[in-house]
């Protein structure tokens, strides 16, 4: 093969690829607390999202089920790993952080406090490159959003 | 006119007249743009011919009593003119711009919808729609309690003719609406047919040009359908403007759609009277400069030879049909007997969206997704939508070897 996608490898890293091929914590959460759907209308990306918060507060599982790319599931199967434990307001940061890391390549403000989680997801940080796709990304946190705040449906647009 | 080929058909000289196509792009590689059935790319004659207008004639139309608006007004008339010789209509008053197909389907369905069509009459549609030919008579039907009917197509992604006349069978069907040419499976639906079966029940046709009018050439009066459309943009013209085409039987039947400017003949505050047809359409300031672009687009491609531009499509469709086949994982959708330069399809290893990010990656634009067409993609199992790969008449066979080469290692990329 001549590698006519090799220069792809920043975008499609091997993590992703492997968490978009087999997703972790992709199943119902019968007992879930909370859930709400994450719809992207323009590519008809679309996720249900579980998470299930002990009686602290903090996020003790979560999971998702659908259908997307690569991306979209790759980002929903990490983000149901590094959220777990946190609060919901440390969720919610972390989200915003995350989208800004999405859009930008790069965050900032993110502190020492983040680094491992955000170390975690930046083998996303690539998709910064590829506006049209930063919402495939970012749908999962859309959808964590919103089930957080008790919402039951979020749209990437 | 200047900037188009001569006879026989040469690919080669048709692409120079699209300045898009020799720009430089990202990395180096040059544009492959397989998404005309989305919107095609822009021929200097049409580029030239908008500024020119700017230029030189432009004013507002039908309302200013100085040369210029009279310039303009006679330019904006032309193109009606154009578009009525490039269907063959009866008469130019029978042609009512618009934005696009789309709002001339919405035209359509409010107008003639609420209009003249019985509060008990139903309309067909097919399972092959895309979305605006979907949505206005579902909103007809919500509105007005006209039922809403959907034809199937076979698994080869044609017509059923028989459950086409199962439903038109109990007579109360007012209108059948069906697009010309699937902007997915790329069928070309067998308008004659549907147009005879549909009258003898006693039900106009309503049909889509969007996709086919680029294509093919169409004869509205041959056909004998009772109302078309089609778009600018996706024929080598500018955005933003669209055309009805309907008998003037029906036109003058119809009430207006948008009220405003240049649709009434006189207005009081107690109560207007409309102006005659086509003005009675066409509310407010018109896309002047868009309608002499799609004049100069529809100058380009007759000058070309709407047969010659089909002829070259069929031979891109033949060896498309034949090389996709042998692109490992993929999987085609439609196989109707008549089909255009429309190919959409599944490949086993990426979702649509991934691989449109590959292809661009090789300088192909394609599209990724359900294509305005989601009740389709759901027929044929293809909830993730699929990639499509849509010809215009500057695409080239080589343009083809390169997509299947790039899908087949985007399938190893995946794998």
């Amino acid at each position: 093969m001549s590698g006519l996608f090799d220069d792809l490898r920043d975008l499609y890293q091997e993590v992703i690829l492997d968490h978009g091929r087999k997703p972790r914590n992709f199943r119902r959460l019968e007992d879930a607390t909370a859930t709400a759907r994450g719809d992207n209308p323009m590519c008809g990306d679309r996720i249900e999202l579980f998470v299930k918060q002990a009686p602290d507060g903090t996020i003790a599982d979560a999971a998702f089920q659908g259908r997307g790319c690569a991306i979209s599931t790759a980002s929903a199967s990490l983000m149901t790993e590094v959220v777990k434990g946190k609060t919901a307001d440390q969720a919610k940061d972390l989200g915003a952080k995350f989208r800004e890391l999405a859009m930008t390549g790069t965050c900032p403000d993110c502190g020492a406090a983040l680094a491992d989680d955000m170390e975690r997801l930046a083998p996303l940080s690539g998709v910064h490159e590829f506006p049209s796709r930063v919402k495939c990304a970012t749908l999962a946190w859309h959808a964590l959003g919103a089930a957080l705040d008790g919402a039951k449906e979020a749209s990437s647009e | 006119m200047d900037g188009v080929s001569a006879t026989p058909f040469d690919v080669a000289r048709i692409r120079q007249d699209f300045p898009i196509l020799s720009q430089p792009q990202a990395r180096g590689r040059p544009l492959v743009f397989l998404d005309s059935g989305a919107s095609a790319q822009k021929p200097r004659v049409v580029i030239d011919a908008m500024v020119r207008c700017m230029e030189t004639a432009y004013a507002n139309v039908h309302r200013g009593a100085y040369r210029l608006s009279e310039l303009a007004t006679d330019a904006y008339e032309a193109a009606r003119g154009a578009t009525a010789r490039f269907l063959n209509a009866a008469d130019p008053r029978e042609i009512v711009f618009t934005k696009n197909s789309t709002e001339a389907m919405n035209l359509v369905a409010h107008s003639w919808g609420r209009g003249v069509l019985k509060p008990g009459q139903a309309v067909v549609i097919s399972e092959l729609e895309h979305h605006a030919n979907i949505v206005p008579w579902q909103m007809l039907r919500d509105d007005r309690g006209n039922e809403l009917r959907v034809c199937r197509v076979t698994d080869a992604g044609e017509i059923d003719m028989d459950d086409l006349e199962r439903h038109l069978s109990d007579g109360k069907v007012g209108l059948v609406a069906m697009a010309h040419m699937s902007n997915v499976l790329g069928t070309v639906t067998p308008v004659e047919r549907i147009v005879a079966l549909a009258h003898a029940h006693g039900a106009k046709v309503l049909l889509d040009g969007s996709q086919a009018a680029v294509h093919r050439r169409v004869d509205v009066q041959s056909i004998g359908c009772d109302f078309y459309c089609f778009t600018g943009h996706k024929l080598y013209g500018p955005t933003g403007i669209g055309v009805l085409w309907a008998k003037l039987e029906h036109l003058d039947r119809m009430p207006p759609f948008l009220g405003g400017g240049d649709m009434i003949s006189v207005v009081t505050f107690e109560k207007s009277e409309w102006a005659p047809v086509p003005a009675k359409f066409e509310a407010g300031t018109p896309a002047i400069i868009e309608a002499v672009g799609l004049h100069a687009a529809i100058d380009y491609v007759t000058a070309i030879g709407m047969g010659a531009i089909e002829a070259h499509e069929r031979a891109l469709v033949d060896h498309a049909t034949a090389l996709l086949a042998q692109v490992p994982g993929l999987t085609l959708l439609g196989a109707a007997q008549d089909r255009g330069g429309v190919f959409a399809f599944g490949l086993d290893a990426a979702h649509p969206h991934d691989l449109a990010t590959l292809l661009d990656r090789a300088g192909i634009a394609v599209r990724a997704g359900r294509h305005c067409a989601e009740p389709l993609h759901a027929r044929f199992g293809l909830d993730n939508g699929t990639t499509r790969a849509s010809f215009g008449l500057y695409t080239t066979k080589d343009e083809i070897d390169l997509l299947a080469q790039a899908l087949t290692e985007a399938r190893e990329f995946f794998k």
